[in-house]
């Protein structure tokens, strides 16, 4: 018999602070994170804006001498992390720690650490290469360290399907939870892909908006004036815990996880399939698995990335397996306001799926001025909506066709 | 001289609180600093003095003393 899993704490670390309070009232409020990235010279860039997390001093939060052995990504996921344990009000000294995991979804890894890593070794020659270099850039570092802080001697695992990483990670540790391997599981997902590299290689695809002299009005999913996606950084963390393991200690649960579907498009390694099967098969996959159908869901928190190929690729999905509740159904892309956080991205959207259903408000997605013929459904234009919530969906969907959708549910219906 | 400046080296390096105490009897161990510390602070120790050090000397060293004594000796002799 598999357990119900419940969700019991909520972390991040975004550009407007840290926890999720400030980050749901900031998307509530229809705040852009947007503007001119500060932390590089972007003269030579075609694009010269992100949603960058500005003054980040991870040494605040935890000791420094561990804070300096991490890159960025690793220090964000940290710092989320403390705060969903100390959300989630559980007494790590009660825990059986075997028990006790990490699962965390990550799309790039340590690449600042990379590249800072390289300029020395052209710079200094090979001898002056940090012997953290390594620790440092690979991508499972942020679950070892996070295991490594707080003594979770269960599962620790990372999962990196690029834009769905996190909605994966959350996947594999509510099946952990649910089979029985473990009682508590610190999950979600963290990316700092903020440097030259990767803004240039987003840049070269055609990817990313090159609205520079309006930044806040950059990132606009679904909109007719769309013309790319803007790069995000930071960390959401979910705590997930059985239910049964959650009640002993009177936990305070906000949600449950009800289902999640995966699939590939099997069609092109950066397009999605223009049929929007890949999409439809996983939605459906996770209608299936949480035991309901379209017509029980109250929202759908979109993958909604604002480039031109993903929105009405996305809206036909929905299409295709809402039928006509589609155009009842509101869509919502937190990205509009947080640039696309790459592999943190679905993590930072189960905070908000949680958040909404807790709150019962869904935040808008702003920047919507025309409407996209391809694109016309709800998608709670510019303004918060006041909503009781018993069924959210949140997409998510990768380079390599990798699709994954996560269903959650209000523990009050 | 070489072990106040070794001394430095380390304090900033671990960011050690004023209030810790560094002595040349100071073991690497007892202070935490791990093989992969030992590396980068001899990285910072070799630009300060100008030296190499080689890697075999590496696991010779048990506290910062034997560090500065193996320093004094290479640019003193």
């Amino acid at each position: 018999m598999l357990k119900r899993v419940a969700v019991t704490g909520l972390g991040c670390v975004t550009p407007f602070g840290i926890g999720r309070c400030a980050f749901f009232e900031s998307l509530v409020a229809g705040k852009s994170a947007v503007s001119l990235i500060s932390s590089f010279d972007t003269s030579d860039f075609k694009t010269k804006i992100a949603a960058e997390i500005k003054n980040f001093d991870a040494s605040l939060y935890l000791p420094k001498n561990e804070t300096r052995k991490m890159d960025r990504f690793t220090q964000f996921a940290a710092v989320a992390a403390k705060d969903a344990l100390l959300d989630s009000k559980i007494d790590l000294e009660k825990l059986d720690k075997s028990r006790f995991g990490v699962v965390l979804g990550v799309g790039f890894g340590g690449i600042s650490t990379i590249l800072e890593q390289h300029k020395i070794l052209l710079e200094r020659g090979p001898r002056r290469v940090s012997p953290f270099g390594v620790p440092m850039c690979i991508p499972n570092m942020a679950a070892g360290n996070l295991s490594i802080l707080f003594g979770a001697r269960g599962v620790c695992e990372t999962v990196s399907t690029a834009c769905a990483s996190a909605s994966h990670a959350i996947a594999t540790a509510a099946r952990l939870i649910q089979r029985g391997n473990a009682d508590i599981i610190i999950c979600g997902g963290s990316e700092a892909p903020i440097n030259p590299l990767v803004l240039a290689a987003f840049s070269s695809m055609q990817a990313l908006s090159k609205r520079n002299d309006e930044p806040e009005k950059a990132s606009r999913p679904f909109d007719k004036n769309r013309d790319g996606f803007v790069l995000g950084e930071g960390s959401g963390i979910v705590i997930l815990e059985s239910f049964e393991h959650a009640l002993s200690r009177n936990a305070r649960i906000y949600a449950e996880i009800a289902g999640a579907g995966s699939s590939a498009d099997a069609y092109h390694i950066t397009s999605p399939d223009p049929d929007a099967k890949g999409a439809e098969s996983a939605m459906r996959a996770a209608l299936l698995d949480a035991g309901t159908d379209a017509s029980g869901v109250d929202l759908v928190v979109a993958h909604g990335t604002g480039t031109l190929a993903n929105d009405p690729i996305e809206t036909k999905a929905i299409k295709a397996v809402f039928g006509e509740k589609a155009y009842k159904t509101p869509v919502v892309s937190i990205k509009s306001m947080l640039g696309h956080t790459l592999g943190a991205a679905a993590a930072l959207e189960a905070v908000s799926a949680v958040s909404s259903i807790v709150y019962s408000i869904i935040p808008p997605t702003i920047n919507q001025e025309m409407q996209d013929s391809e694109c016309d459904l709800d998608y709670v234009p510019n303004v918060a909506r006041k909503a009781d919530l018993k069924y959210v969906m949140t997409d998510s969907f990768g380079f390599g066709g990798q699709n994954s959708v996560l269903i959650f549910k209000s523990v009050n219906s | 001289m070489y072990f106040e400046k070794i001394a430095d080296i380390v304090r900033h390096h671990l960011a050690l609180d004023e209030s810790i105490k560094i002595t040349p009897e100071s073991s690497l161990k007892e202070m935490k600093i791990d093989s992969l510390d030992v590396v980068e602070i001899i990285m910072k120790i070799e630009d300060a003095f100008e030296i190499e050090i080689p890697d075999e000397k590496l696991k010779e060293f048990q506290n910062l003393g034997d560090i500065a004594n193996y320093i004094k000796s290479v640019k003193e002799s």
